[in-house]
């Protein structure tokens, strides 16, 4: 049976699936774009952000990055969308837009 | 050297797992199967094994534990019967859909109700679809032989299953024959060591088992999971073939007993067997071609080979020792007469269903079977095709 993991995707037959769909390898999960699940749309606006960073352990998906002590804006290709950032930022320096991009 | 002995399925099945020296046995206790954990956990005790023995609360959690046990790399194991295989319901499909090749020792008991702790097949039957292989025995030595066989078939890298091996409840795993073990060092050689290529406690790859299966993915999986269960046909087949080598007893997917010439075949599955084997050979003194067809691998079914077995038989009996409440056939009915139709092949076929729940399966019943397969032969009229066996009218 074939182990080949690169072949994992929407054409694969069931020959070249892994056995139990089974997954070798490991952060397989930043290959997949929740991002296009998103309706409503958080706006980083940069100037109100003191860095406090609570919005960053309360995003159920690791989508605000943290560079150099700092966040940045959001990793559009995972945030969802749900706006927990937003409601937890005690500066209004996130916004939820009602269009997913 | 074989090593005689006269023991019960339970006691029988118990010694085979302690000469395969499994990695995890997670067990809960149901009557009649009790007494293999039971066994088991005095081999425990007593140092013989380095099984890692877990008594959990439930058969929903002894077979979540041997789920997880054997995904992590571990040669895993339960037992149970009955209800207890009923509640293991939704972690038989999730060990067969993540193709772990884990180990049930299932000692066949009626599934309620009215309650009742005796044979039938109906829990077995009720678990027939969940992707299982399913191997039963006739007697203890059956039993035995079969889970000495069992990982052989189940681990093997073309089929990567978990495998159900079934004896009769009481008939079986409590009545005490004779039997012949192998050597502890024989059965660990054939057995061998379990060496997974993939299995989450490996340090060195980290692995994900049993993802979701978006539709794009769910149909491609099924289908990858019956063709590693129709490869368990030819190797349940080598690994008999191996089998034979050490203990000189020869298995195949089923057994056919005086069926060179027979007219009259009854078709059936466990200890009741060896009783339809008595029947047919009265009948043959008295002329009659009577025989029996005895299945072994009821998963996957050999449909194909039974239909040749059965090629010039001209009535067949259909024996299912379970109800399956479409008012038509039974399992094993709807399995054999499908087989012959698939091969173009029209004997006369009678359903029965006998035995339920503990009721005497004896050697008049079973003949009785034979005198209506023959009356149906000399009459031409089949009658009423699916009947109840010995059931007070």
């Amino acid at each position: 049976m074939a182990t080949d993991i690169s072949k994992m995707n929407e054409t694969v037959t069931w020959k070249d699936l892994t056995e139990g769909c089974q997954i070798y390898g490991s952060g397989t999960s930043k290959q997949f774009n929740t991002g296009e699940w998103r309706v409503d749309c958080p706006e980083f606006i940069a100037e109100k952000c003191k860095q406090c960073l609570l919005c960053v352990p309360v995003c159920p998906d690791s989508a605000i990055p943290v560079v150099d002590g700092k966040r940045t804006d959001f990793d559009f290709e995972h945030c969802k969308g749900c706006g927990i950032c937003a409601v937890n930022c005690p500066f209004g320096a996130i916004v939820m837009k009602g269009e997913g991009n | 050297m074989s090593i005689r002995e006269r023991l019960s399925g339970n006691e029988a099945v118990s010694i085979a797992i302690r000469q395969i020296n499994p990695d995890v046995f997670p067990a809960f206790p149901i009557t009649p199967s009790t007494e293999i954990p039971q066994y088991f956990s005095s081999y425990v005790a007593n140092g013989q094994v380095d099984t890692v023995f877990i008594p959990v609360e439930s058969e929903h959690s002894s077979m979540s534990a041997t789920i997880g046990a054997e995904a992590a790399g571990a040669r895993s194991l339960t037992a149970t019967s009955s209800c207890g295989l009923a509640y293991m319901w939704e972690e038989l499909y999730v060990a067969a859909s993540d193709r772990l090749p884990l180990a049930l020792a299932l000692v066949n008991r009626a599934l309620s109700g009215p309650i009742n702790i005796n044979c039938d097949h109906s829990d077995a039957m009720g678990a027939r679809d969940a992707g299982w292989i399913q191997i039963f025995a006739e007697n203890n030595q059956e039993a035995y032989d079969n889970f000495v066989q069992a990982y052989r078939i189940a681990e093997h890298k073309d089929v990567r299953l978990p495998i159900m091996v079934c004896q009769d409840g009481f008939i079986t795993s409590h009545a005490v024959e004779n039997i012949e073990l192998l050597e502890d060092e024989q059965v660990k050689a054939f057995v061998g060591e379990y060496e997974p290529e993939h299995y989450l406690l490996n340090s060195k790859e980290a692995m994900a088992v049993g993802p979701y299966g978006v539709p794009a993915y769910y149909m491609e999986a099924k289908r990858a999971q019956l063709e590693a269960l129709k490869n368990a046909k030819q190797v349940a087949l080598q690994v008999a073939a191996d089998f034979e080598k050490i203990s000189g007893r020869k298995y195949g997917l089923f057994e056919e007993y005086r069926m060179e010439d027979a007219d009259y075949v009854m078709v059936l599955i466990g200890s009741a067997a060896g009783t339809a084997k008595d029947a047919a050979d009265a009948l043959r003194e008295k002329g009659v071609k009577a025989g029996v067809l005895k299945i072994r691998l009821f998963r996957p079914f050999p449909a194909e080979e039974i239909a040749a077995a059965l090629k010039d038989a001209k009535v067949v009996a259909c024996m299912d020792r379970t109800e399956s409440y479409n008012g038509n056939c039974g399992p094993l009915g709807a399995e054999v007469k499908s087989a012959l139709f698939t091969a173009g092949q029209m004997p006369m076929v009678l359903n029965y269903v006998y035995g339920l729940g503990g009721r005497d399966v004896t050697v008049e019943s079973l003949t009785s079977v034979f005198e209506d397969m023959k009356k149906a032969d000399e009459t031409g009229e089949l009658g009423e095709t699916y009947r109840y066996l010995s059931v007070r009218e």
